[in-house]
């Protein structure tokens, strides 16, 4: 188990690395003057020379790429060319939000979804079918028009939840349970859109699985040798068909990231997502690869993470590539 | 494949998409045929959806705040995002099925080379380097095409490289090397048009996540640029009134809906009726 793990975790840092280089060389090779732009237009020749040197810029690519990646290791992120902050404290401020955002939302999400596929599995046609045009309309929705909707519903129609951020301006003045509700009524939209987006997709995998299972002769055998339809259900449908589910728990990661990214675009959410967007548009350097390189080690994370749970729930896994 | 015509799922979806396109292709017939037209902005705007203006024009979706016909736009923006999306997927297909065959039917260093590429691809968030991509070079339609055609072949290489590695133990291929026909030979007449079965369907749900991420883009106005029209750049100008004209955002976006519904179940007829067959 120890030789499996380290091995995977070494191939979850290779991608890690392979994500940094690409960004790095993408954004240096990119048209356009960064230095210009951040100077503006009034900046004479000598000024953007000297930002240039300053920067690092009229070195080669490649010796530009030692020296960072040098101190990156060392975790000497550098500074926001933006706001001047350090790179590596604007990241750290933003990873909470996204994490609280995206682990709520996908345990929700596929808790959700499996009880609708297991509805689906034991219900009856009509049942089924309603519920699958639900779900394929679910898992159609764009994350950022469902929460322009929802915050047109219910923040400006209804008025029952605020439209955007994480807490109320005057949250310092809250009770300690007021902050905490506070908290909560920020989170109810942003987390209803993923959530709503996730539990489409889960509960799509998760029929499928759940299908798929029951049609094995060892059900048939469960069944055959009399034992009661619900352990039949727990103990032999269910479980085998988690494997597949949890797979996709690990796999749908990415895909939960990127609408998060839109997510928070709309919500005005600190998280990583935004803060990407905004470096992106901004052209901030050091932000953009940071921001690139923790995402990456988010997403990479989540993947181990499922392995990791697959094996323990079947560990024939544990010496074949992962499905 | 027979089966495939009884299937409500692929009607649906065909039926639809048939409709998204024909609308798409006559849009100059079917709407004002000017999506960028303004008259008396103030006299015109935000009038909600079956209203007529002063002008006596009928509006079916309501105008925005520039006074445009919502309509108008739509079938104007239907015509950027379903081209884009296809274009893409075509794009991105290509890919995939190169690399597949290379992966599949080359020597093994290839092979181990190719699917390490693949696996590292599918493991790098898409969006993240959609969003550097888009944001760094400048914003445009066929920068959109190229982003989303060269981070979407990784699903579609490893079905060709599967497809491939098994029906190359087949008796008819080794009939084929047999008769002496070359390798490349083998590969395009014998073994791709076998593993192109299953790259349909995931051709018809790849349009939909094109669709889908096109329009993100232009949400975040790092894709299609306005005046053009496109369904994420009319969701994202619908943002900023949605206060007091809905229909502005919600146009579009059930447009979207509708469309990708279709793709997703087209794809999964595809998926099923050649399971059956297989």
């Amino acid at each position: 188990m120890l030789g499996y793990g380290a091995r995977r975790a070494a191939t979850g840092l290779a991608v890690v690395a392979g994500v940094v280089t690409l960004t790095f060389v993408l954004l240096r090779l990119a048209p356009g003057d960064p230095v210009e732009y951040w100077l503006g237009p009034a900046a004479t020749p000598a000024q953007l020379a000297a930002a240039r040197h300053a920067l690092g810029f009229d070195r080669p690519l490649a010796v530009q790429y030692l020296a960072w990646l040098g101190r990156f290791l060392r975790g000497d992120w550098g500074q926001s060319l933006a706001t001047g902050r350090p790179v590596a404290a604007v990241l750290w401020d933003a990873v909470p939000a996204t994490a609280t955002l995206v682990g709520l939302s996908l345990a929700a999400s596929y808790a959700l979804g499996v009880a609708v596929a297991a509805v689906q599995a034991a219900g009856g046609r009509r049942l089924d079918t309603c519920l699958s045009v639900a779900t394929v309309t679910l898992s159609a929705l764009p994350g950022y028009w469902l929460g322009l909707m929802l915050v047109a519903v219910f923040a400006y129609e209804a008025r029952w939840l605020p439209a955007f951020g994480t807490a109320a301006l005057d949250a310092d003045t809250l009770s300690a349970w007021g902050r905490l509700a506070d908290r909560l009524r920020h989170l109810a939209l942003p987390l209803a859109t993923l959530t709503l987006i996730g539990v489409g997709g889960a509960a799509r995998f998760a029929r499928g699985a759940m299908l798929d299972v029951r049609r094995q002769p060892f059900v048939r055998t469960a069944h055959a040798k009399g034992l009661p339809p619900r352990v039949v259900a727990r103990r032999h449908v269910a479980r085998n068909a988690l494997v597949p589910v949890v797979t996709l728990l690990g796999l749908s990661l990415p895909a939960l990231f990127s609408g998060a990214v839109f997510v928070e675009a709309v919500f005005a959410w600190p998280g990583v997502g935004r803060l990407l967007v905004e470096a992106v548009r901004a052209r901030d350097y050091p932000v953009v690869t940071a921001a690139a390189a923790v995402s990456a080690l988010l997403v990479v994370a989540g993947n181990l993470l499922a392995e990791f749970g697959l094996v323990a729930l079947d560990p024939r896994l544990r010496d074949r590539p992962a499905p | 494949m027979s089966g495939i015509r009884r299937d409500p799922r692929a009607r649906f979806g065909l039926a639809v998409l048939a409709a998204a396109a024909v609308v798409a292709a006559a849009a100059p017939a079917v709407s004002s045929g000017r999506p960028a037209a303004q008259r008396d902005v103030a006299a015109t705007r935000f009038l909600p959806p079956l209203a007529t203006d002063v002008y006596g024009a009928f509006h079916p979706l309501g105008t925005d705040r520039f006074g445009r016909d919502v309509w108008t736009r739509l079938v104007y923006g239907a015509r950027v995002s379903l081209a884009v999306g296809t274009l893409a997927v075509l794009l991105g297909s290509a890919v995939g099925v190169a690399v597949g065959a290379a992966a599949g039917y080359g020597p093994g260093a290839v092979r181990l080379l190719l699917l390490a590429l693949t696996d590292f691809a599918l493991a790098v968030p898409r969006v993240v380097l959609v969003l550097v991509l888009a944001a760094l070079w400048r914003p445009g339609t066929a920068l959109v095409v190229l982003v989303l055609g060269l981070t979407g072949w990784m699903s579609v290489a490893r079905l060709v490289h599967a497809e491939v590695r098994a029906l190359a133990a087949r008796p008819f291929v080794e009939a084929a090397v047999a008769l002496g026909l070359s390798r490349g030979r083998v590969l395009v007449r014998h073994l791709l048009p076998h593993a192109l079965t299953p790259v349909i369907a995931a051709a018809a749900l790849g349009v939909g996540n094109a669709i889908l991420l096109e329009t993100g883009l232009s949400f975040l106005g790092l894709g299609v640029q306005p005046p053009t029209a496109s369904w994420g750049n009319m969701i994202a100008s619908g943002r900023d009134t949605l206060v007091n004209a809905p229909w502005v955002a919600a146009a579009p976006g059930a447009a979207l809906v509708l469309v990708v519904v279709a793709c997703t179940l087209l794809g999964d007829a595809i998926h099923d009726a050649l399971a059956r067959g297989a």
